[in-house]
């Protein structure tokens, strides 16, 4: 377990190491579905709750299962059916107890098993060896960081949407080169801390 | 390789995998069971005991009620609409795109997309409360002509179904020969809508058609067939003196089924029915037609050849049926036409018409 200190992790994780920004994943769902600032925002919150549920219970998943069974090389799969399971699981208990929240976040979830944010994350988490404390902050500040980028992107598609734009860079490939300006701008936090 | 590492892989994978799916199974058990809830349906006309926790669209069918659907439930066609006046929920992100404010208002959902989680309030409309499907018996395969088969079919026992005529049934097939899956295709109704045990098709051998191969070659009388149905917006509006009937081909079997209707119900039109062929060979129902001419003088029954052969001894109206269209019909006044053929034979006589003074209020077309 490195020794840095969890709170660390987690700024770092939203602002130096932010997962679409410095890792360019979850790229597929941060395209698509952030021509609305509104389900932008919706898409953030369930990345997140999803992000640091399966995180901490991924380490659960790799410290008593697969270390002791010493099964490593099948942690890519085991980590996807624990969150694919998770999904379905939060979706259920979602649409039960918190209709309003569902008729919000609940048809961002099943798109999110598919996220390869979240699977980056668990993986990270794996080969930095953090511990229990450390992934929960790292989880929960990628999601965040991950809502952050969307949301920015939303906001300047936005503002763009009515503006004259050459065709050929209209749509996703405006998506990019918007990402991509907003990646080098926030190389400029990088001095401030850096876990990886 | 070691066979012990083969062991525990697998063993693990299963393990995992196994527990995973016992907590997903209770997870279902214990969140999504929503208990029994009451669907009333166009205000107790209908009330249903379903069992909650799925989708609205897929409970319905579940009754043997089947709205529309094409992309299976996937919020992608916007077909499944109806009118949920109570218990369906907020509305969801999934269905926006496809409700207009108007839809929004008399709150429109797509079924698709909402739960059964409560008791709810339909309003579905009749015609898909109609819509239903069918495992029938094939009575009898006869060949009207050398390319035209009729199918009886029986409904099975104790259910019925009440269709308008001029309606049509989806008929599908079963994965036979090189056809590895199941195909369906949309076929008139010719029997009388007032039989609601038995269903008549009339199909005609399309070279290289699923469907139609199929039930020329493979479907034997005694055989079971999946249909569904009704469908369709061609049936009798009848706010006219009279009927100007245009058929073609298998496109006969609509018509007879809107004769027999306006005769069964005594309605006062006139009809006149013109039939187009190109030889002799290709024309069937003659004798039932002149019967019917004979029976009720309100009918006119009038066959065109277009092309008839020498020895035929035709006495009837020779030439395309628009010729006779054209110089048997003055005006469009207080009529209607019902057209069913093939879309080359219907626009000729759609122009025809429009040229009487009929009108696209009342031209009705069953187009295939």
């Amino acid at each position: 377990m490195p020794n840095i200190n969890p709170i660390i992790i987690f700024f770092a994780s939203i602002i130096t190491s932010n997962m679409v920004l410095s890792n360019f994943l979850g790229m597929c769902s941060y395209l698509s579905v952030s021509s609305e600032y509104k389900t932008a925002t919706g898409l953030g919150m369930a990345v997140t709750l999803v992000l640091v549920i399966t995180t901490a219970l991924n380490w659960v998943v790799y410290k008593f299962v697969i270390l002791p069974l010493d099964i490593g090389y099948l942690q890519y799969i085991i980590f996807i059916m624990v969150i694919a399971a998770l999904v379905q699981i939060l979706e259920m208990a979602m649409d039960r107890y918190m209709p309003d929240l569902h008729a919000k976040l609940g048809i961002f979830l099943p798109l999110i098993t598919v996220n390869c944010a979240i699977l980056g994350v668990t993986l990270f988490m794996v080969i930095r060896s953090y511990g229990f404390l450390q992934s929960l902050m790292y989880g929960l500040g990628s999601g965040l960081g991950w809502w952050l980028a969307i949301n920015m992107l939303a906001a300047i598609r936005e503002k763009l949407a009515n503006a004259k734009l050459p065709p050929g860079i209209s749509g996703p490939a405006l998506g990019f080169i918007i990402t991509g300006i907003m990646a080098m701008a926030f190389i400029g936090f990088s001095g401030i801390f850096t876990i990886q | 390789m070691d066979f012990s590492i083969i062991l525990k892989t697998v063993g693990s994978l299963v393990m995992i995998s196994g527990a995973l799916s016992i907590i997903i199974s209770i997870a279902e058990k214990v969140l999504n069971n929503y208990g029994t809830c009451e669907l009333d349906i166009n205000n107790g006309k209908k009330m249903l005991s379903v069992q909650g926790g799925s989708s609205l669209l897929s409970t319905l069918a579940g009754e043997k009620i089947f709205l529309p659907s094409a992309c299976g439930g996937k919020a992608t066609c916007g077909l499944c609409k109806v009118q949920v006046l109570e218990g369906a929920g907020p509305l969801l992100p999934t269905e926006e795109p496809y409700l207009t404010p108007q839809e929004r208002a008399s709150n429109t959902r797509l079924s698709c997309q909402i739960k059964v989680k409560n008791s709810m309030k339909l309003v579905i409309p009749e015609e898909l409360f109609n819509i239903r499907e069918f495992v029938c018996t094939v009575e009898s395969i006869t060949d009207m002509t050398y390319d035209i088969k009729r199918l009886r079919m029986k409904l099975p026992e104790g259910e019925t179904i009440s269709f308008k005529a001029g309606q049509f049934m989806q008929f599908y097939t079963k994965p036979y020969g090189k056809v590895k899956e199941e195909v369906f295709r949309a076929y008139s109704i010719s029997s009388k809508s007032s039989e609601h045990d038995y269903v008549e098709l009339l199909i005609r051998l399309v070279p290289g058609g699923l469907c139609t191969t199929y039930v020329h070659t493979v479907l034997k009388e005694g055989d079971q067939v999946r249909l569904s149905g009704p469908y369709g917006d061609f049936y009798l509006r009848g706010d006219c003196e009279e009927l100007i009937m245009i058929a073609g081909g298998s496109g006969l079997a609509p018509i007879r089924s809107l004769v027999y209707e306006v005769i069964e119900k005594g309605l006062p039109h006139k009809m006149r029915f013109f039939f187009g062929a190109n030889k002799m060979k290709d024309l069937y129902y003659m004798d039932e037609f002149a019967r019917i001419e004979k029976d009720y003088p309100q009918f006119r029954f009038i066959p065109c050849l277009a092309f008839p052969d020498e020895g035929d001894n035709w006495t009837g109206d020779t030439g395309f049926v628009t010729v006779a269209l054209d110089n048997q019909v003055d005006t469009g006044d207080n009529k209607e036409a019902y057209l069913c053929g093939s879309p080359g034979m219907l626009d000729a006589c759609i122009k025809i018409l429009k040229t009487k003074g009929f009108t696209d209020e009342t031209i009705f077309y069953d187009k295939f």
